[in-house]
């Protein structure tokens, strides 16, 4: 009986199959670029093979150390931030004891979540705006000189992790809100029998009992190591701020969309995927041995 | 849970609610500013006189971006976009999710095609690859530019399947035992008990679909067929260099370019706005069912 019902299974899966090894499959085999000296009107077969070539010249370029540099830190204190500010704001959430004031501030923290970094950045772009900007105008009344928050190249790495996490720790909030949720009521009650205060509750109970979601998230968010966020840096950054702003992606559209630089973009771009890939596997490795997490 | 309420506890209770609300102020800040620029007059805009309310309210500069034709053809463009992509991608998603959601001892390639999509999300081609096949299978200009790439979404397909295993067995058997095929089952049995999921899911999508913008400016050739997104990344966000506090020569282009800016930010935002109060706890569930399942 399997037999006979299996090949409408097949059947089923066959447009989306097609669709990804078009979409998704086709352009792996389009990285040979980055080991040719890619001439589009060649096309793939009838350019010429250079091997490392690429990648050599890309180590020989003055930006790409600093680009490398520019992405890691960025992301790092990113994740950092994004693990830290939310768990925080769940814990202290969790004190809230009226549950529509708990609700409201959901749904007003959550929202940025939602709007794309076109609407935000020029959203920013007009409050953190040294002449006309609301944030400048407020920190003028304490008698700060306006700062260029998105111009000046000290100020930007920084301007990124904040409003990176302004948009996304309302959501993140939410997760680990959750699991705090899931702890059983028992272990609080005994506590307070044995005389432990909240704090000692927060300490003692609700920490270890977020510890698997902590884990397994901070475990996870390892393969963003070289994701800096391209939408974000993309629509904020302008070339006053690339020595500490450009990240890799937005050098790879650079080099490869704007220079047309096919081959050397790509190479990059093939360095980034590399070291992408060996960090999600081995942060799934690790969230499997540590938390018993999979994907399905 | 009665405790006494000591005064160091109530003195932390008061700061928390305090410092609670006041984040979620800062949330919502930036977005009530912009707005309430979006409606103010041009002095009043340029003077820096409107914090979170109107300022000689006015509608002019709604008017004018009405009026121009990119913002018109870019929505429509994006309506377009949304209709398309969001069906092609339900369609997609429940077809996959359906014969993967099977044990592998009822569908023993299972496994392998599970790994095949799964894949996508570990690892991809680059840009320069990605664009050149959106070029070489003849997209570039067309609407399909912006669906087709991303017509499967992976993790979504991943949402749908396992809430399909959550589903009782005894269900299918009844269906297969009354004759049922395995199309007559999705559609009639896994599909109608999936509704909530489903509604997630198309959110998730529609979100995706309105919020895009890069596919749209590198696969357009042509500024008239960008989607919204991408027509405001071009007007809204590419940086005005001349923004520094000294340089006042020209401002009196830029505060009619601040409203302008304005209000076609907060129109660009007005559909998630609309339905976001509605819809966001579908929105908490679907990350939760993502995020800590088991």
């Amino acid at each position: 009986m399997t037999k006979k019902i299996q090949w409408p299974l097949h059947l089923m899966i066959l447009p989306a199959l097609l669709l990804i090894l078009v979409y998704s499959y086709g352009p792996m085999f389009g990285i040979v670029i980055a080991f040719q000296k890619f001439i589009p009107a060649r096309g793939l077969g009838g350019s010429a093979w250079v091997g490392w070539d690429n990648f050599q010249y890309v180590m020989a370029m003055p930006d790409s150390l600093r680009v490398l540099r520019n992405t890691v830190f960025i992301a790092v204190m990113k994740m950092a931030a994004n693990l830290v500010v939310p768990i925080t704001i769940a814990l202290l959430l969790n004190e809230v004891r009226k549950e529509a004031f708990k609700r409201s501030f959901q749904t007003l923290v959550y929202l940025p979540h939602f709007l794309s970094w076109i609407l935000l950045g020029g959203i920013l772009i007009d409050v953190l705006s040294p002449s006309v900007g609301i944030v400048n105008q407020f920190l003028g009344t304490f008698g700060v000189e306006p700062i260029y928050f998105l111009g000046d190249r000290s100020w930007f790495p920084f301007v990124l992790v904040g409003t990176d996490t302004w948009k996304e720790f309302g959501y993140n909030t939410i997760v680990y809100l959750a699991a705090i949720t899931g702890i059983n009521p028992a272990l609080y009650e005994a506590a307070i029998v044995d005389g432990a205060n909240r704090w000692k509750q927060t300490l003692h109970i609700t920490l270890p009992g977020m510890a698997p979601i902590i884990v397994l998230l901070s475990v996870l968010s390892l393969g963003n190591v070289l994701n800096a966020g391209f939408d974000q840096v993309f629509n904020l950054y302008s070339p006053q701020v690339y020595e500490t702003g450009d990240i890799i992606d937005t050098f790879v559209y650079r080099l490869g969309l704007v220079d047309a630089q096919y081959s050397v973009a790509t190479a990059v771009g093939l360095f980034k995927s590399v070291v992408s890939l060996a960090f999600i596997l081995i942060s799934y490795l690790l969230a499997y041995r540590l938390a018993n997490y999979r994907i399905f | 849970m009665v405790e006494p309420y000591s005064f160091g506890r109530r003195l932390f209770v008061g700061f928390n609610y305090a410092f609670l609300t006041a984040l979620s102020f800062l949330c919502l800040f930036p977005i009530v500013h912009v707005l309430a620029v979006s409606f103010s007059s041009n002095a009043a805009a340029a003077g820096g006189f409107v914090k979170l309310w109107p300022v000689g309210f006015t509608t002019a500069s709604y008017e004018y971006v009405l009026m121009q034709g990119e913002f018109l053809d870019a929505l429509l463009v994006t309506l377009q976009r949304v209709g398309i992509g969001v069906t092609v991608n339900m369609f997609l998603t429940i077809l996959v999710a359906y014969p993967l959601s099977k044990e592998a001892s009822a569908f023993k390639s299972r496994t392998a095609y599970a790994w095949i999509f799964v894949v996508t999300i570990l690892f991809n081609g680059g840009l320069i690859p990605v664009y050149m096949t959106v070029k070489y299978t003849g997209l570039l200009d067309s609407i399909w530019a912006l669906v087709l790439p991303g017509a499967v979404p992976v993790f979504n397909v991943i949402l749908l399947l396992n809430f399909f295993r959550n589903l009782p067995r005894e269900m299918e058997e009844a269906a297969f035992m009354d004759g049922a095929g395995q199309w007559t089952t999705m559609w009639r049995i896994f599909v109608p008990l999936s509704l909530p999921a489903l509604a997630t899911i198309t959110l998730f999508a529609t979100v995706n679909h309105w919020n895009s913008w890069f596919d749209g400016l590198i696969f357009m050739n042509r500024p008239e067929h960008y989607p919204l997104q991408s027509y405001l990344q071009t007007v809204v966000v590419q940086q005005d260099l001349s923004d520094i506090a000294s340089q006042d020569l020209d401002l009196l282009a830029e505060i009619n370019d601040r409203t302008f800016k304005a209000a076609q930010i907060f129109l660009g935002a007005l559909p998630i706005l609309l339905v976001y109060p509605f819809l966001q706890r579908y929105f908490v569930k679907g990350i939760v069912l993502g995020s800590v399942k088991e």
